[in-house]
């Protein structure tokens, strides 16, 4: 075939393809503007836009507490959970603490477990202990959970470091802190920021954790919330489309905004897997 | 795990009386010393302990609770293998397994050939558009998973836009509400990961396929190879590491499924969507039989491990 009509044939595939992982987009964005109750059938222009239908997703899903819960617990794990990660790979791979492999091994090991092995034990196990229904008990679960992939992701990252530049340092007398955060971190930025935009990604849309850890539903994330919103209005398709169009908009913005992070992330972080 | 605990303990016995430095040294190959490598264990400390509390010690706990008969509140007794046989007894839970392992095949294989078709578009030719299209592809990933579910329950519905487009195609007698449909609801929620995982798989061949050495596409080209055969033979070889990866992930995504299926079908109709994640959570938080729940979360590991482990072996490197 000529290479011209190879380039026609190959942005025809790419077009159909991106307009199949597009179109379920524009048909609940469509179906938001719907009025409120409204039967739609397929994709269809609405009559009238109507935008009511956000505001009162968010008033009857009661998406304020839901939002401020999300945001909390976001919060609160992608720094603990950035940090933990960090310290560990360091002491792993530059400070090479006796065992280091072992317990390299041993992180590893938990990116194949299910979240399902952890959480049935884990909620007896903090309903004991009282933390049950708490923010606590929740971000640091989602902290150990996402440990895996955090310390594995900067165990790369600091191997990929030239040894001299550790060793320079040491020479100079930098004590190992000092070594970490002089001469590791600066050059660590890239690293460390995809790290904290996945960690915010797995927070933002950790469903099954939250739904047995937190039963006091002004508590629960904006996530778990749309799941059991769903069960009160199923019949109700633009609400139903502009309450799942709340939870996604946040996500889709950093997505947006940190869109190389995110490429980075998934590409590099898994090559040595 | 013996040989690596046994290293790493001389040099820290030799640390405190300085003549052992030689061993030592000769041992580590570096020079830190053992003072700064017991000292390290200070950063390694607090993200072990999370780690341990909060991931490894209720995973342990799980192990000992499908031992167990317990209904959350009173004493537990001891059970043996007893929720483990029931398992292949009681048909909806192994037939859940079954259901995990055909989502496989939607979760898994399709995105993985997807990815590659798009990758193979990507490449070379397309200069315009290229990031639009990448981040397009990739969009669906990034979605809380409950989110998906609920958009894609409305777009399988009686009126929904798949069959808008099916009638719009001529084909309206096939038209149905697709996840009630007794044979067809697995398959329906199987290409929902479809369309969440095919753009995943395609960013990590992208990735791979950055590092192949250009020349060898040059080489291709000379000897008169066209798109399809260097793909074939260049780009193809060049991301097999990728394909690997993207196999593991999804497969542990298949196996493992609870959002989705918990808003969309919740395992109907008639359990046909039933999967492990779903019974693990029903049995332990709705039911009380905090055993089988257990015993079921540690079968699903298990499958987990193995299947991976033997998609790791397969696609081994060889040479």
């Amino acid at each position: 075939m000529s290479t011209r009509g190879g380039v026609t044939l190959r942005y025809g595939a790419l077009v159909v393809m991106a307009v199949t992982v597009l179109l379920p987009f524009v048909g609940i964005v469509l179906a938001a503007l719907h009025s409120p109750g409204a039967q739609i059938s397929g994709l269809s222009i609405p009559d009238q836009w109507s935008w009511q239908n956000f505001a009162l997703a968010w008033e009857r899903g009661n998406f304020t507490n839901l939002m401020r819960s999300s945001v909390l617990i976001a919060f609160c794990v992608v720094p603990l959970a950035v940090v933990l990660a960090v310290l560990a790979a360091f002491g792993l791979t530059v400070l090479k603490v006796w065992g280091n492999r072992t317990l390299s091994a041993g992180f590893v090991l938990g990116l194949t477990l299910p979240v399902e092995l952890v959480v049935v034990a884990l909620y007896f196990n903090l309903r004991e202990v009282g933390l049950t229904n708490s923010y606590i008990g929740i971000i640091l679960a989602e902290a150990a959970l996402f440990m895996p992939f955090g310390v594995y992701w900067m165990q790369t990252h600091f191997s990929s470091v030239p040894d001299e530049l550790v060793e320079a340092a040491r020479i100079d007398g930098a004590r190992d802190l000092v070594v970490l955060l002089r001469v590791l971190l600066p050059i660590s930025w890239p690293a460390i920021t995809t790290l904290s935009v996945l960690y915010f990604m797995w927070s933002w849309n950790q469903f099954l954790l939250v739904l047995v850890m937190m039963q006091d539903p002004d508590r629960r994330t904006a996530p778990s919330g749309l799941g059991l919103f769903v069960g009160q209005y199923s019949t109700d398709i633009p609400l139903l489309a502009a309450a799942s169009l709340i939870v996604i908009a946040p996500i889709v913005i950093v997505y947006l905004t940190f869109q190389r992070s995110f490429v980075n992330g998934i590409s590099q972080g898994a090559i040595k897997g | 795990m013996a040989p690596d605990m046994a290293a790493p303990v001389s040099p820290r016995r030799a640390a405190p009386a300085r003549g052992g430095d030689g061993i030592a040294a000769g041992r580590a190959a570096r020079p830190p010393g053992g003072r700064r490598r017991a000292r390290g264990w200070l950063y390694v400390l607090p993200a072990l302990a999370v780690y341990l509390g909060f991931a490894i010690w209720p995973a342990l706990n799980t192990l000992r609770l499908s031992f167990l008969t317990w209904d959350g509140i009173l004493p537990p007794s001891w059970a043996g293998l007893e929720n483990y046989v029931k398992i292949f007894q009681d048909q909806a839970l192994y037939e859940a397994v079954l259901h995990s392992l055909v989502l496989i095949v939607f979760f898994s294989l399709i995105p993985v050939a997807a990815g590659l078709l798009m990758t193979g578009l990507l490449l070379g030719k397309v200069r315009r558009g290229m990031t639009f299209f990448r981040v397009v592809f990739f969009l669906p990933q990034v979605l809380p998973l409950v989110a998906v579910g609920i958009t894609w329950r409305w777009l399988y519905s009686e009126d929904g836009v798949v069959n808008q487009l099916l009638g719009l195609a001529g084909l309206g007698s096939f038209t149905r509400a697709w996840l009630g449909d007794y044979h067809l609801a697995l398959i329906a929620l199987g290409l929902i990961g479809t369309w969440t995982m095919s753009g995943l798989c395609m960013m990590l061949f992208l990735a791979g396929a950055q590092k192949i050495d250009p020349s060898l596409y040059e080489a291709a080209s000379l000897e008169g190879a066209g798109s399809y055969r260097q793909f074939r033979h260049v780009t193809l070889p060049g991301v097999r590491k990728e394909i690997t990866i993207a196999g593991v992930i999804t497969t542990i995504a298949a196996l493992a499924s609870f959002d989705l299926v918990f808003v969309t079908t919740n395992g109907g109709p008639a359990g046909q969507t039933n999967v492990p994640a779903l019974l693990v959570y029903r049995l332990a938080f709705n039911e009380g039989d905090i055993g089988g729940a257990s015993a079921l979360a540690v079968l699903l590991t298990v499958i987990v491990v193995a299947i991976v482990s033997t998609i790791r072996y397969v696609t081994r490197d060889k040479s």
